[in-house]
């Protein structure tokens, strides 16, 4: 039996053989170019010189006074171009899908960061580009769909199933089904079928790498904890990975526990799922006693999804990283927390990592350091929160 | 020969599909019956999965009609199971991997023999993935059926080498659903399996009218079709078993004459 792409018993390749030669050359392409001098520098002058790498690890001393318990610092995704860590993965994969020699490229998108950054790193590079996004979603970040189309992609909303970030996914792969030659799907979580949780793993990991280098140069040491909100993962994945090997660094993911875990309406896969096969790799998901996926629900349209990347189930299943849930509420108290006191508005996926800092930082002692993945910008989300407080704002 | 292969013993074979409870479990069991007494050589049971991704639009609304339905795993071994009093014909389930491996394989595969269930086709289980189920399937007396799609191209001969049951050759890219022209060279594909297998190869995915029926077992043994009789069901509900049935006497007609 093949192992390849397993994290323990998770990951692999479930998906119709149609796409099975497409993701052996992705793989294959991946594996060329990945310890390519001339790939790795090209990727990295992107990253600098449109990205705006490295990102900001800043110390966020009011919040730290304010909870009296460990030093925090944050590390500034939300200051890349386009507002989030999925611009790192989207430039990455689509100089890969240049260099398989695809013109197009095609994503799923739930909050529409990743679609963003994908319709971004697309225009930037000359390719045609199409975005998937659930209905419900188009919905909830009108202004994001909009984004994407100001930047050459089409958008198509898709209305089967939840209209969510799921069947967003399941339409992209069947797009990628039907047109396989020309395209390239940007998958934009560490999840699906392998190759892809390892590639977009990779290509996060520069926000591990450079706030690992950039806490030692502050503080001479490592970091006690460091956190991220989880959907599929990616940002998540990409905070923890270079912390993985230093074992007394707590990684924390926290999870959508939407109305509250009792409630059902969640988006918790580790506090709550089953192991399965689904999108194309083993892991956890929510889902019945038959293996019907669950409908899902969180009030970030990032974390609205009921799987998570088979890396992560794996950091579970070992008990390397903890995962925790964090309701709708607790996200939007940060969500507005963060923006008093810092001056920072953090996007609604990345307050759900701000609230569980807020919970267990006091408890921590004064000497001990955390660092929170602040994984993107809330502007998308301001006129949510408005509504979410009884405010009409429409944008 | 396998209880499978028993279904090309006529040379070439009509192979219908259908998704369980939809509209409900009663008509499913009365289309078998209706499909069996028109000819269908063998009947493929969708179990549905609530995100169906290697189905069009056609199949994924059934799926997603006979799940809100209430429709479950066991209601269809149930189904089946009752089916067989009245259905001698080759039987497999199509369905996802999620559904199998959270029932538990042992488990499935063993109600497969109960109820009879010849093979089982799963969409996304790629050669790569198989071994994780094959055993246990074959253990139970089940085959296990591989798909080879146009993009195979250098894996066909792989496939088709180990494959069993029959080989089920997706006729053009993309998702379940009908197709007004297929394009791709399924001569050539067909030459290459040949080549590697001695099994049955059935051309499925688009198939709709009995022309196409008929070019599809002339090139291959078998045709199969999908979508076209679930848009048939779709359309009269509960009455689907005779128009569903008179449409599957029409096609195993055609793919007769490809036998002459």
């Amino acid at each position: 039996m093949s192992k390849k792409g397993r994290f323990g018993i998770h990951g692999g390749q479930y998906i119709p053989e149609t796409l099975m030669n497409a993701v052996i050359e992705l793989e294959e392409t991946y594996n060329e170019y990945k310890n390519n001098e001339a790939f790795v520098k090209e990727l990295d002058d992107l990253l600098k010189t449109y990205a705006g790498r490295p990102s900001l690890l800043y110390y966020a001393d009011r919040m730290t006074r304010d909870l009296g318990g460990a030093k925090i610092y944050i590390k500034r995704e939300d200051l890349n171009h386009t507002g989030s860590h999925k611009i790192n993965n989207a430039l990455g994969q689509i100089l890969l899908a240049k260099k398989m020699g695809k013109t197009r490229v095609i994503a799923e998108t739930g909050a529409g960061q990743h679609g963003v950054a994908t319709a971004t790193a697309a225009a930037f590079m000359g390719m045609e580009c199409e975005i998937f996004m659930g209905r419900e979603d188009t919905d909830r970040q009108r202004l994001n769909v909009y984004r994407m189309e100001l930047l050459g992609a089409k958008v198509h909303a898709v209305t089967s199933g939840t209209q969510t970030l799921k069947d967003a996914v399941n339409e992209t792969m069947r797009e990628w089904t039907k047109r396989i030659d020309d395209t390239h799907y940007v998958l934009g979580s560490v999840m699906g079928p392998h190759p892809f949780p390892t590639i977009v793993r990779d290509f996060q990991s520069i926000i591990s790498k450079e706030a690992r280098q950039q806490i030692l140069d502050t503080e001479g040491r490592l970091p006690d904890v460091v956190m991220a909100c989880v959907g599929g993962g990616s940002n998540a994945m990409g905070m923890f990975y270079n912390f993985i090997n230093d074992k007394s660094v707590r990684l924390i993911g926290c999870e959508a526990a939407g109305r509250g875990i009792e409630t059902g309406k969640h988006a918790a896969t580790l506090t709550t799922g089953t192991e399965g096969i689904f999108h194309g790799m083993k892991s956890y998901f929510c889902q019945d006693e038959y293996g019907q996926i669950a409908p899902v629900y969180s009030i970030s349209a990032g974390l609205d999804y009921p799987g998570i990347g088979p890396e992560h189930a794996y950091l579970h299943d070992t008990g390397r990283a903890e995962y925790v849930p964090v309701t709708d509420d607790e996200a939007v108290d940060a969500f507005e927390y963060l923006s008093h006191v810092e001056g920072i508005i953090p996007a609604i996926e990345s307050a759900h990592a701000v609230a569980h800092a807020i919970k267990i930082a006091p408890k921590m002692k004064k000497d001990a350091v955390m660092i929170i993945c602040l994984s993107g910008r809330g502007d998308k989300d301001v006129a949510a929160i408005a509504r979410y407080r009884g405010i009409d704002i429409h944008d | 020969m396998t209880k499978v292969q028993d279904a090309f013993k006529n040379k070439k074979a009509f192979i219908a599909f259908i998704t369980a409870g939809d509209p409900d479990m009663e008509t499913t069991e009365k289309i078998i019956i209706s499909m069996a007494e028109n000819g269908a050589d063998l009947i493929e049971i969708g179990i549905p999965f609530s995100d169906p991704v290697a189905e069009g639009p056609v199949i994924e609304q059934a799926s997603l009609r006979s799940l809100a339905n209430g429709t479950t795993t066991d209601k269809i071994f149930a189904m089946v199971k009752k089916v067989r009093e009245k259905v001698q014909i080759p039987m497999a389930f199509m369905t996802y991997a999620n559904l199998l491996f959270v029932y538990g394989k042992e488990k499935f595969f063993a109600k497969c023999r109960e109820a009879d269930i010849n093979a089982i086709i799963i969409p996304d289980i790629p050669f790569e993935e198989k071994d994780e189920l094959i055993s246990y399937a074959n253990k139970e007396g089940v085959e296990m059926v591989s798909l080879i799609a146009p993009t195979s191209l250098q894996r066909i001969g792989m496939i088709a080498k180990e494959a069993q049951g029959f080989i089920y050759l997706v006729s053009s890219l993309g998702v379940t659903g009908v197709r007004s022209e297929i394009k791709t060279d399924l001569a050539g594909i067909v030459k290459v399996i040949r080549q590697n297998s001695k099994i049955p190869v059935g051309i499925g995915f688009g198939i709709a009218t009995p022309e196409q029926a008929y070019k599809a077992a002339k090139t291959a043994d078998a045709a199969i079709v999908g979508s076209a009789i679930v848009n048939i069901i779709a359309q009269h509900g509960r009455n689907a078993p005779e128009p569903v049935g008179a449409y599957v006497r029409k096609m195993k007609e055609a793919v007769m004459r490809a036998a002459e």
